[in-house]
């Protein structure tokens, strides 16, 4: 009797530290936000980040920064699709067949795009109209396909989930500083508000700076101002964080 | 034993299988996420073009309120054969111009929407072009002259941000109103965006100023007008209260 109860209690200690493992990779139980998972969220902000340090996901980033408020927008739904994707995958990963497997992250990626569209144009209809195309898009960003492939696959669900939001949040974050940029210097405005003052038809009918005769700079709004601020992003990132610096 | 879960997920049958549940199951999500929150999404696509048809007699709501004041202001929906007749048949609020202008000439039927506000009556015509990457369409309010522009509103589909897709502005639309389409024995002009800033207070030159680095979307716009509305001359003309000559 006393032998069976031992029995059944070492099989439950087994189970629980399988799913331990199956959760985190790591054979002890790990505090939540303990060091390794909180550099999983830091790394990608500065060290290692997926578009200032890996340059990826530089279509998107041209594309959507015209304005603050697309940008955000996007780097939410990419932040959505990035911890579901890589949370799926990692539940799966013993079970994907390796043949297939870069089709079958495709469609887990797919699908999640798929329901993000959904539920902006039921819930959120002007911001899906801004973004349009666009939402459809993140299926392409390499970035994702990339931690699928590099982090999902060989580790536990919880880290993979922090994996998955850390890079979404340094692609983000990069969105938004060169949506920044362009939306003040381009138009004038942030989120829509004319920061700068209003623009009229002639110099003495506007406000703000306009009424010194500062002129926006329509170049801002095109595709390549994006990479030359992003350019200007790495330079001033390497400028503070030596180590990034190619030793060659 | 970790080789043999290696072998397992490397058998041709498990792929199979694997690809089949998979897709099933996916399937089945969008499926279920589709078909349920359709109903959400058409009712925003319904409100907004009521919101669209407001904005261009002055009345300008959020998505929410469009549908009362709609009901309230816009008296008459009628849709029109090419030939000017009215289509009893068709309901013009649900005619989508996008696919009416991919049939024969003979069989296509166009909207008209008539306002009513505070005694003043309203014509407004749908309309529907090329811009510069893809479709832009709108909605055009004439006065009760059908010759004077009392509102317009624009959207497009895939303009340049910060270019192009500026015509969905307030400062643009307001280029328009007031400005004439008839010249002075009947022929319709409509109205061109053109370069080099036209005098803006001058309501019957036909021009309204464009916007810098949108030529194309531009004269899509002025395009989309003068063609549409001209599919409306023959209705205009069998109306007894319209006083202006046409041609």
């Amino acid at each position: 009797m006393a032998k069976e109860i031992t029995s059944t209690s070492v099989e439950k200690e087994a189970k629980k530290k399988e799913m331990i493992l199956f959760l985190s990779n790591t054979a002890e139980r790990e505090h939540f936000l303990s060091k390794n998972n909180r550099k999983l969220l830091s790394d990608p902000l500065d060290d290692n980040n997926p578009i200032t340090v890996q340059v990826l996901g530089i279509c998107s980033a041209l594309a959507i920064t015209v304005q603050l408020e697309p940008a955000v927008v996007m780097a939410l739904a990419v932040t959505a699709v990035m911890a579901f994707s890589n949370m799926i995958v990692s539940i799966l990963r013993n079970l994907i067949p390796n043949r297939i497997r870069i089709i079958v992250q495709l469609i887990i990626v797919a699908s999640l795009v798929i329901l993000v569209d959904q539920v902006l144009k039921a819930y959120a209809y002007d911001v899906s109209k801004q973004l349009s195309v666009f939402v459809g898009l993140i299926i392409t960003n390499c970035i994702i396909m990339g931690r699928l492939e590099a982090f999902a696959l060989g580790n536990g669900v919880y880290k993979s989930f922090l994996d998955g939001i850390g890079n979404a949040a340094g692609y983000g974050i990069i969105l938004i500083i060169v949506a920044f940029f362009r939306e003040l210097l381009g138009s004038g405005k942030l989120f829509g508000f004319e920061v700068l003052g209003h623009k009229a038809a002639t110099m003495a009918e506007s406000t703000g700076l306009y009424s010194f005769g500062y002129e926006n700079n329509g170049l801002m709004l095109l595709s390549p101002m994006a990479l030359i601020i992003v350019g200007i992003l790495i330079w001033v990132q390497r400028a503070r964080n030596r180590k990034l610096i190619e030793q060659n | 034993m970790e080789e043999k879960a290696v072998n397992k997920t490397n058998s041709n049958g498990y792929t199979f299988m694997f690809a089949i549940i998979m897709v099933v199951v996916v399937g089945s999500v969008l499926a279920f996420a589709a078909t349920s929150l359709q109903p959400l999404q058409n009712e925003n696509v319904r409100q907004e073009k009521m919101q669209n048809i407001l904005a261009t007699v002055g009345i300008e709501v959020d998505r929410a309120g469009s549908e009362e004041l709609y009901n309230q202001y816009i008296t008459e929906t009628i849709a029109l054969n090419s030939d000017g007749s009215v289509n009893e048949q068709a309901d013009a609020f649900t005619v989508d111009l996008a696919k009416e202008l991919k049939r024969p000439a003979p069989n296509q039927v166009f909207p008209l929407y008539i306002a009513d506000i505070e005694g003043e009556k309203y014509y407004i015509v749908p309309l529907r072009g090329k811009g510069l990457w893809d479709a832009i369409w709108g909605y055009i309010a004439l006065k009760d002259d059908v010759n004077t522009i009392k509102g317009a509103v624009f959207d497009h589909k895939a303009e340049t941000p910060g270019l192009g897709a500026e015509i969905t502005q307030v400062w643009f639309r307001e280029r328009f109103t007031d400005e004439k389409i008839f010249d002075e024995s009947g022929n319709l002009i409509g109205v061109s965006v053109v370069k080099g800033s036209p005098d803006p207070t001058d309501k019957s030159d036909f021009k309204v100023d464009a916007i810098s680095g949108a030529t194309i979307t531009g004269d899509g716009v002025s395009d989309m007008i003068s063609e549409r509305l001209q599919h409306y001359l023959p209705y205009f003309k069998t109306q007894q209260e319209i006083k202006v000559a046409i041609q």
